[in-house]
C-alpha cells in the first residue's frame, strides 16, 4: 500500500489542455474521490496516475518513486473500469486466478490467494460458475476480485458503478466502502455523482475544466465550498444563490442585501461590487414572522424533510424543512437564514470570500 | 382528460406472471406513480394500458370505455419510453410533429407548427428545433421524448422511467418541471419508476407493486408513515428502514416478528449501547451506521457529530413500526 | 518529453500501418490498371514484349468493343472517304464498319438483371428480416436455417434442374428468368444480413409510433426502413456483386435476348486473332457500375461492413 503524490501534474492533447498544474496528496490508505462533470479531467488525471496515459509535465510518486514517465505495468497498480472486462470463457475462479497464474505463481497459492479474495468479496459460493450467467453486482465482485488479488500498491477506479441501475449502486457503493474498511488500501476513484463522492470518500478533490476546484474533506468542502462551481456541484438540492450588488468590510458581522440585512461570518476581507449570497436549502428557516419574504411555487415531500422552492425578491431559493411543517403553494412567507453557514462570492470570478467560516480552508487551493 | 379504471388485470409471458390481478382507479387529473424494484411489472402495467401487450385477463376502462380490444392507436395514450424513442433521422421538430402527422390525428401543418412552437418554449428546447435528434445532449433528448407527448392531447401520458438516465441535477430540475406541467395541462399522468424520489415528490398517489401485484396504494405520506408491509416500508425512505428482530429492544406488540425503525425511530441518548462503525457525512446529512448484537443499524444524527468509529452510543425505538412474520405491518 | 497517449498509435506506428496500407492496395490495383490501360492499346502493344509502359494511346479498343467491321476492296475504300473519327480508325486495316456489335445489348441486359434482382432481393429481404426479427412465427429458428441452408452447397450444383425447369417453364434466356435466379440465390444473404440490422433497432421506436396513432406497416416504412439504410446499402452491394459477374448460370441459362456480359465478353475473342484492347475495354466498362454504386453508397457501407463491431 502506499501514499501517492501528485506535483505540478500537467496534459495537453494537441492545443487542448486537459488537465493543468495539479497538485494534490494522497495519504497512504486513503479512499481518494476525484469528482467533477464528465471533461473536467478527473479521467486523464486517473489515467496518468495509472500510466495509461503520459503527462506533458509534472511529477507523480507512487510509494516514494518518481514513476510519471513508466510504463503502467512498473506501476504496480490494479485498474477497474467502468465496463467490468471479464474472460468470458473462463469461470469466476479462472478470472480471478489469471493475474497471478500470468505471473507465474506456485498453483497451492494461487488457491489460497483466490479462496482469501472471494472470502473477502462473499463470493465463495459462485467460484465455479461461468462468468456469462452472473448478475451485474456478482460480475463487479469479481472484477474486483481480479484486482485485489494481485494485493497492488493502489486501486484505480473509473466509475466502476457508472454502469449499474441506481438502486444497486447505492448497494455496491456500501459494499465497496466496507470492503476498503477491511483492506486499508490507497484507492483512487473516479466519479461524476456528488452523492457517491460524499458517501465513499475518505478526501475529495473537484475537477472542472481541467482545474482543482477545492481538496478536502466531503465535510469540508459541504460547509466551506471554495468556489461557486464547488457549492452548485455539491449537494442536493444545489446551494441557494442570491446575487446582489453591495460592499463589506473586513470585520463586518452583516451584509445588506435587497434593502434588507442579513448576519454572516465575520469577514476576513473586505469586497465592494457584484456578490452572491450562497445559503444551502436546510439552513432556510421559513417563519410567519420577517420582512424578508417569498412565495412558496413548489413543495416535494421527501418522508422527514420537504424540499420547499419559493420565489424572493433576490429569485428563486430552496428550503429544506420538516415534513410536519406546513409549507402551501401560494403562500407567502418569511425567510430566515442560519447565519453562521453563509458564504459570500466574488460574482464575477467565482471565489469565495475569506470569512470566519471557511478560512482554515481556503489556501488549500 | 380520463379517468382510467384497472379491474383484476393479468398478465404472464410464459412461467413469469408479470402482473397478478391488479385493481387500481387513476383518478381524472391525477399524478400516479407505479413504485417497484426492476421486475415487480411496473412497465408491464404501462404496456397494457397502452395496449402494446394485451391483458390475459380483467378489463381496462380508460374514460369509462373498455379498450382491450383497441389498437394503440385507438386507444389514445401518449407514452414516454425510457430511452430510444426519438427517430435519429428527424429533426427535433419532426420528431416533435411526428405524432401530430399520424393518420389519426392529421393535424393541419401550421397548427403543427404553432402546437411544436409551444411545447418547445415550455420545455427549455426552442433554440434546438432544427438540430438532428443526435445532436442533442441527454437531457435535451429526453425533453424531446417527452414533448413528444405534450404535443397530444390524449386520454392519459403514460411515462416509463423517463428521467433514469439522466444525471441527478437535471432530474431534480425536470421533476419540478412535470409536476408543474401536469398540474397546468390537469393532465392525467400514470408514472412508472423505481426511485422513491421521484415518487414522493411528484405523485398524488402512489402504487407500490411487488412481483407484479399491487401491494398498497395510497398518498405518498400514507405510503411512507402507514406502510402495509414491511416490503412497502422499506421502498421508501432515505436511508432505508432498519428491520430487526422485534424482540431487540423489548415492548414488541404479540404476534411481531420484526421491527421496523426509520432513522427518525431511532432515539439517541438512551438504550442498549450499539458501536459506532462509520461515520457518513453527507454535508446536509451525517448517516451513522451502527451496530447492535450483530446488526447493523443506520441513523441520522447531528451534521457536526463528534462520533467516531469505536464509540458508543445507547439508542431506543421511538414510535417504531411492527411486522408479523409474513412481513404484514401490526397495529 | 514528448506527451503521448499510451492507448493511441504513436507517430511512427501510423507511418508504418500507413505504408503498409498504400502497399497493399497498389499490389490489388496493379491487374486493374493493367486492363485499364490495355484498353487504351493497339492490338501489337498489348501483346509486346517486354509489356510497354509507355504507349500511343488508341481507342481502337473501344472501336472494336462496339462495332462488327468488314473487309473492302481498295476501290471501295477509296471511293467512301472516312466519316467518323472510328472509321479512321478500322481503316488502317482495310475495314469497315459494318454496325454495331452485341456488346451494348449484353450490357444492358447486365444492368436490367442485375439491378432487378438486388431490387427484389432487398425489397423480400428487408420484409422477411423484419417478419422474423418482430414477430414471433412458428419454427423461427428452423425456417431461418433452412433459409441459410440454400447457400451451404455452390448454386450451379443445382444447374440441371433449374435448366430442365427454365426450359418447362419458358423462363430460360429471358429477364424475368434470370432475376428470379439471382434473387433466389441472393435472398438468403440479404434476410441473414438485414435481420441481424433490424435487430438492432430498439422497438421502442416503432411501439411510440403504433402509440402515436401509426399502423405497423406505417411504422415500418417511417421509422425502420430510415433507420436500416446502412444495412440495406451493404447488403444491397453485396447482392449486386453476386449477381453482377455470375457466369456459370449465364453462360447455361442464357444464349441470345437476356444474355448478360460476363458470358459474352469471352466472345469477343473470335476472328483473327486475340483482340486484347477489346476485352480490356469490356472488362473495363463492366468494372464500372459496381464501383460506381458502392462509391454511391460508401458512407453507409463503411458502417455497415463493420456491423456488430461498431455499436451504438
Amino acid at each position: 500500500m502506499a501514499e501517492i503524490v501528485i506535483k505540478d501534474l500537467r496534459k495537453d492533447f494537441g492545443d487542448f489542455t486537459a488537465v493543468q498544474a495539479s497538485s494534490f496528496k494522497i495519504e497512504d490508505g486513503e479512499f481518494f474521490m476525484l469528482l467533477g462533470p464528465s471533461g473536467c479531467g478527473k479521467t486523464t488525471t486517473l489515467r496518468m496516475i495509472a500510466g495509461l496515459e503520459l503527462p506533458t509535465s509534472g511529477e507523480i510518486w507512487i510509494d516514494g518513486e518518481e514513476v510519471s514517465q513508466k510504463p503502467a505495468s512498473a506501476r504496480d497498480i490494479a485498474f477497474v473500469f467502468q465496463m467490468f472486462a471479464l474472460y468470458p470463457h473462463m469461470n469466476v475462479r479462472k478470472n480471478i486466478s489469471y493475474p497471478l497464474v500470468s505471473q507465474g505463481m506456485p498453483r497451492a497459492r494461487v488457491r489460497e490467494k483466490v479462496a482469501e479474495v472471494a472470502r473477502i468479496l462473499g463470493i465463495e459460493d459462485i467460484l465455479d460458475r461461468p462468468v456469462g450467467g452472473l448478475s451485474g453486482g456478482d460480475r463487479q465482485r469479481v472484477a474486483l476480485g481480479r484486482a485485489i488479488v494481485r494485493d497492488p500498491k493502489a486501486f484505480m477506479m473509473d466509475e466502476p458503478l457508472g454502469a449499474l441501475d441506481a438502486e444497486f449502486r447505492e448497494h455496491m457503493a456500501e459494499e465497496l466502502r466496507a470492503l476498503h474498511d477491511r483492506m486499508g488500501a490507497t484507492t483512487v476513484y473516479v466519479t461524476h455523482d456528488q452523492l457517491e463522492a460524499m458517501q465513499m470518500g475518505d478526501k475529495i478533490v473537484v475537477m472542472n475544466h481541467g482545474v482543482i476546484e477545492q481538496f478536502g474533506t466531503p465535510q469540508d468542502i459541504y460547509d466551506k465550498p471554495a468556489t461557486l462551481f464547488v457549492a452548485d456541484f455539491i449537494g442536493s438540492p444545489a446551494m441557494n444563490f442570491l446575487k446582489f450588488t453591495g460592499q463589506v468590510e473586513a470585520g463586518a458581522v452583516e451584509v445588506a442585501m435587497h434593502r434588507h440585512r442579513f448576519m454572516i461570518p465575520e469577514m476576513r476581507e473586505a469586497f465592494d461590487g457584484d456578490m452572491v449570497f450562497g445559503v444551502r436549502p436546510e439552513h432556510v428557516r421559513l417563519s410567519d414572522a420577517g420582512d424578508f419574504r417569498g412565495e412558496i411555487v413548489a413543495s416535494e415531500y421527501l418522508g422527514t424533510t420537504q424540499i420547499v422552492t419559493l420565489k424572493t425578491p433576490g429569485g428563486r431559493l430552496k428550503a429544506r424543512i420538516p415534513s410536519d411543517q406546513v409549507a402551501r403553494t401560494g403562500e407567502t412567507v418569511a425567510l430566515g437564514f442560519d447565519p453562521a453557514t453563509v458564504t459570500l462570492f466574488d460574482s464575477q470570478s467565482g471565489r469565495a470570500l475569506r470569512s470566519d467560516l471557511n478560512e482554515g480552508v481556503l489556501g488549500h487551493g | 382528460m380520463a379517468e382510467v379504471i384497472l379491474n383484476g388485470v393479468s398478465k404472464a409471458f410464459g412461467a413469469t406472471r408479470a402482473v397478478r390481478d391488479v385493481t387500481l382507479t387513476i383518478p381524472d387529473g391525477a399524478f400516479v406513480v407505479l413504485l417497484g424494484p426492476t421486475g415487480a411489472g411496473k412497465t408491464t402495467v404501462l404496456r397494457l394500458i397502452s395496449g402494446l401487450e394485451q391483458a390475459d385477463t380483467g378489463d381496462i376502462l380508460i374514460g369509462g370505455r373498455s379498450v382491450v380490444r383497441d389498437t394503440p392507436a385507438q386507444r389514445d395514450v401518449a407514452m414516454v419510453f425510457q430511452q430510444y424513442s426519438l427517430y435519429p433521422h428527424l429533426t427535433v421538430r419532426d420528431n416533435l410533429a411526428f405524432p401530430l402527422r399520424s393518420p389519426i390525428l392529421k393535424t393541419p401543418e401550421e397548427q403543427i407548427t404553432r402546437k411544436v412552437r409551444e411545447v418547445a418554449e415550455v420545455l427549455h428546447i426552442a433554440h434546438k428545433l432544427d438540430n438532428k435528434a443526435t445532436a442533442l445532449s441527454g437531457g435535451e433528448m429526453q425533453r424531446v421524448s417527452i414533448g413528444r407527448a405534450l404535443v397530444r392531447s390524449p386520454q392519459i401520458y403514460l411515462m416509463d422511467e423517463p428521467l433514469s438516465s439522466l444525471d441527478a441535477k437535471l432530474r431534480a430540475d425536470l421533476r419540478i418541471e412535470l409536476k408543474r406541467i401536469q398540474a397546468d395541462l390537469g393532465a392525467t399522468l400514470l408514472y412508472v419508476t423505481h426511485d422513491q424520489i421521484e415518487a414522493m415528490t411528484m405523485a398524488t398517489h402512489v402504487g407500490v407493486l411487488d412481483q407484479g401485484r399491487l401491494v398498497q396504494f395510497g398518498t405518498p405520506r400514507e405510503i411512507y408513515e402507514s406502510p402495509v408491509s414491511s416490503y412497502v416500508a422499506s421502498r421508501l425512505g432515505l436511508p432505508r428502514i432498519n428491520l430487526l428482530p422485534a424482540g431487540l429492544f423489548g415492548g414488541a406488540p404479540s404476534g411481531a416478528r420484526t421491527i421496523g425503525m426509520r432513522p427518525e425511530h431511532v432515539a439517541q441518548g438512551e438504550g442498549k449501547p450499539a458501536e459506532v462503525i462509520r461515520v457518513e457525512r453527507l454535508g446536509d446529512q451525517t448517516r451513522l451506521h451502527l451496530r447492535l448484537e450483530g446488526h447493523d443499524i443506520v441513523t441520522l444524527t447531528e451534521v457536526h457529530t463528534s462520533y467516531e468509529p469505536g464509540d458508543t452510543v445507547a439508542i431506543q425505538p421511538r414510535a417504531a413500526l411492527y411486522f408479523d412474520a409474513a412481513g404484514a405491518r401490526i397495529g | 518529453m514528448s506527451s503521448y497517449s499510451i492507448t493511441e498509435p504513436s507517430a511512427r506506428q501510423k507511418w508504418i500501418a500507413g505504408t503498409l496500407v498504400i502497399l497493399y492496395a497498389l499490389i490489388t490495383m496493379i491487374p486493374l490498371v493493367w486492363i485499364l490501360l490495355t484498353g487504351f492499346k493497339s492490338p501489337a502493344d498489348a501483346i509486346s514484349y517486354p509489356p510497354k509502359v509507355v504507349f500511343e494511346p488508341t481507342l481502337e479498343g473501344y472501336v472494336n468493343l462496339f462495332t462488327t467491321r468488314t473487309r473492302q476492296t481498295p476501290e471501295f475504300l477509296a471511293a467512301n472517304p472516312p466519316q467518323t473519327w472510328a472509321d479512321e480508325i478500322v481503316r488502317q486495316y482495310d475495314m469497315v464498319i459494318a454496325g454495331p456489335s452485341k456488346f451494348g445489348e449484353r450490357f444492358l441486359n447486365s444492368v436490367i438483371i442485375g439491378f432487378g434482382s438486388t431490387f427484389l432481393s432487398i425489397v423480400l429481404g428487408t420484409l422477411a428480416a423484419y417478419a422474423f426479427s418482430r414477430f414471433k412465427i412458428p419454427l423461427k429458428d428452423d425456417l431461418l436455417f433452412f433459409i441459410l441452408s440454400t447457400r451451404m452447397m455452390p448454386p450451379i450444383a443445382v444447374a440441371i434442374p433449374i435448366f430442365l425447369m427454365y426450359r418447362q417453364l419458358g423462363l430460360s434466356d429471358t429477364h424475368l428468368g434470370m432475376i428470379l435466379l439471382y434473387t433466389a440465390v441472393n435472398i438468403s444473404l440479404a434476410v441473414w444480413l438485414l435481420k441481424g440490422f433490424i435487430d438492432e433497432i430498439p422497438r421502442e421506436y416503432e411501439e411510440a409510433a403504433l402509440i402515436d396513432g401509426y399502423t405497423r406497416f406505417q411504422a415500418f416504412v417511417k421509422v425502420v426502413l430510415p433507420q436500416a439504410a446502412t444495412g440495406i446499402a451493404s447488403t444491397a452491394i453485396f447482392c449486386l456483386i453476386f449477381a453482377w459477374n455470375e457466369y456459370a448460370f449465364a453462360v447455361l441459362l442464357t444464349t441470345g435476348t437476356a444474355q448478360t456480359a460476363p458470358p459474352f465478353i469471352p466472345t469477343i475473342i473470335g476472328v483473327g486473332g486475340l483482340d486484347w484492347p477489346a476485352i480490356a475495354a469490356a472488362a473495363t466498362l463492366f468494372l464500372l457500375p459496381v464501383m460506381i454504386f458502392t462509391i454511391l453508397l460508401r458512407k453507409h457501407l463503411l458502417r455497415g461492413i463493420t456491423f456488430g463491431a461498431v455499436r451504438k
